[in-house]
């Protein structure tokens, strides 16, 4: 049997990942026709590449269908109860950086902190009839961020996507939701929260802790691990 | 499910019938608002949430008491004595060794006549139901903080934010700090106060929160900083109340202390000794029993009075293998309107077994 490496099938973290192994010696490629989810690697043997959507990656991981696998830790901590059980960090890759942050609308002038947010949601609930509402699809993160903060009277609602257009068709107050540059938030007249970082996130080569490794497949992974310096 | 669990489970509520509950039944799936509602999205990491397109969200029930209450303010006849034997379902984040689906058997009395005397038949109900198993008891009074909150001299808005947060210690505690001046205004909010025109960079007017309700909250902050701080011997006061950690007798005196500074307390310290009195008529030895003011306020967030818990004391970590208390301000939030005065408690009879098992 082999290695399996999960790798995001498609995109500029698929790019960088492919960089980042080319630079140390271990050649990854996509192999067939644009639209085949298939690759190869060359530089070491007994290792195999499986395309994957960077979502799935923290799932086939912890079930242990992959040994190794490349994704955003903001997903390793949303999607893994218990993340650090379950899987262990190899190495930071130094891209895909992204925050995950909590933002209202610039117009809110009066709400800069935690602190503010939680007493305009009181005030919101009174107000209106019903809690504020926080679109993300960073659920756990960031209803655990909240509770640390002791943050009451708001709630999550589900936004797979364009989260940040979510306050303007008030169908939420405000979002959490991953930036880089922050140009999106900017666009849509929202401003982060000065204590409302909740995780720094980049890319990171994660090994599945509970993956059945064979004698022969141990012997590849420790070639790998070598050739990548890890 | 383990048929010793399900025949001690048959046997408490035999118990709490033989004390005059009469059976009740709850359905498992309970509409996820009324829940999402009074716990807030907390409980979200605590319950299993389902849904259906008709219905919409649904909760497997993580307890008996939310079902009980609404069926009583519906139907009820007063007083009343009830018990139910079933399981609730809890969803784990943390540790995969606590149980997601256990039973619980409880007893739940609604009755406007003598609160000291219903606390005091449920605690001491509940400890004999427990027999000889090797169990600690704690008892708390989430009312006492309340009092004293209630009597700071100080706006009532300050006072309803801190009762906001009497059930998030920490946030209780920042917010104190900042009512008595002992952390310094964050920076931008200072700004904020001082402008004439903080409207100038707002941009364009997003989402529902209006610019009337900006203006409002800024009227608010203004007014809160002209404000007196809460004085620092009120906080040391409050620190005192929180601290009260001693056995039944030696708690109450500590607290007739403090009343004499704090008069707001009175009252609630009186039926404090007036539940002592009633718990050693019922046979309960208060003289070795420990009170804990803080005792519940993250774990208990409807109680707002009497609370218990009974603990093992050969499983370290385990969770409380009995709770119960006071929930009166429960029956009025889903009372629409009417409330009665509530008091209860659940055994959990699979840890009931364990802990008899002997030492882990």
């Amino acid at each position: 049997m082999t290695i399996k490496l999960g790798v995001p099938s498609k995109g500029r973290l698929m790019e960088k990942t492919f960089d980042w192994f080319g630079a140390r010696g271990v050649t990854l490629a996509r192999t067939g026709s644009d639209r085949e989810y298939a690759g190869a690697v060359d530089g070491v043997t007994g290792v195999e590449l499986v395309l994957l959507s960077a979502g799935e990656i923290p799932r086939e991981l912890a079930a242990g269908r992959i040994h190794l696998g490349v994704t955003g830790i903001d997903l390793i901590h949303e999607k893994l109860a218990a993340w650090d059980q379950r899987v262990e960090v190899m190495a930071e890759l130094g891209f895909g950086f992204a925050d995950l942050i909590l933002a209202v609308p610039n117009c809110w002038v009066d709400v800069d902190t935690l602190d503010d947010l939680d007493a305009a949601a009181a005030a919101f609930r009174a107000r209106h009839g019903f809690r504020l509402r926080i679109a993300t699809k960073y659920h756990r993160l960031v209803r655990e961020f909240l509770k640390q903060a002791g943050v009451a009277d708001y709630q999550i609602v589900d936004s797979q996507g364009a989260t940040e257009g979510t306050v303007k068709n008030e169908t939420a107050e405000a979002i959490a939701d991953i930036t880089s540059s922050g140009e999106t938030l900017r666009a849509n007249h929202l401003k982060i929260l000065s204590d409302g970082l909740i995780l720094k996130s980049q890319a990171c080569l994660l090994r599945a802790r509970g993956a059945d490794v064979s004698a022969d497949e141990g012997r590849d992974l420790a070639d790998l691990l070598d050739k990548l310096g890890l | 499910m383990n048929p010793k669990v399900i025949t001690t489970a048959a046997g408490i509520e035999t118990l709490f019938q033989q004390a005059g509950a009469a059976t009740v039944q709850a359905a498992i799936l309970q509409p996820a608002e009324t829940l999402l509602d009074l716990y807030g999205e907390d409980i979200r990491a605590r319950a299993y949430v389902t849904s259906d397109p008709l219905r919409g969200e649904q909760m497997l029930r993580p307890d008996f008491t939310v079902p009980v209450v609404q069926m009583h303010m519906e139907q009820g006849a007063e007083p009343a004595r009830y018990t139910y034997n079933g399981v609730v379902f809890r969803r784990q984040e943390d540790d995969a060794s606590r149980a997601n689906e256990y039973l619980q058997v409880g007893y739940e009395v609604f009755d406007r006549s003598n609160p000291a005397e219903t606390d005091a038949e449920v605690f001491a109900l509940i400890q004999n139901a427990l027999g000889d198993a090797p169990v600690r008891a704690t008892v708390g009074d989430i009312g006492i903080l309340m009092a004293a909150v209630d009597g700071l001299n100080t706006s009532e808005r300050r006072k309803s934010a801190l009762r906001r947060h009497i059930w998030r210690p920490k946030r209780f505690r920042a917010l104190l700090d900042r009512f008595a001046g002992r952390v310094e205004t964050p920076a931008a909010r200072q700004a904020l106060i001082a402008s004439d025109n903080p409207m100038a960079q707002a941009g364009p007017q997003i989402g529902l929160r209006s610019a009337a309700e900006v203006a409002e909250r800024i009227d608010v902050l203004k007014s809160d900083a002209a404000l007196a701080p809460i004085s620092a011997t009120e906080v040391d006061l409050i620190e005192a109340i929180l601290q009260v950690r001693e056995t039944c007798p030696n708690a109450l005196a500590q607290l007739r202390d403090i009343a004499v500074d704090v008069p707001s307390i009175t009252g609630a310290v009186t039926r404090l000794g007036e539940r002592f009195e009633a718990l050693d008529a019922r046979g309960v030895e208060t003289s070795s029993l420990m009170f804990e003011t803080s005792y519940g306020r993250t774990s208990m967030e409807y109680y707002d009075g009497f609370v218990f818990g009974f603990h093992a004391t050969n499983h370290a970590g385990l969770s409380p293998i009995a709770t119960g208390g006071r929930y009166d301000a429960l029956t009025q939030r889903l009372g629409k309107g009417d409330a009665i005065p509530a008091v209860g408690g659940v055994i959990r009879p699979d840890l009931l077994i364990q802990i008899a098992g002997g030492a882990s």
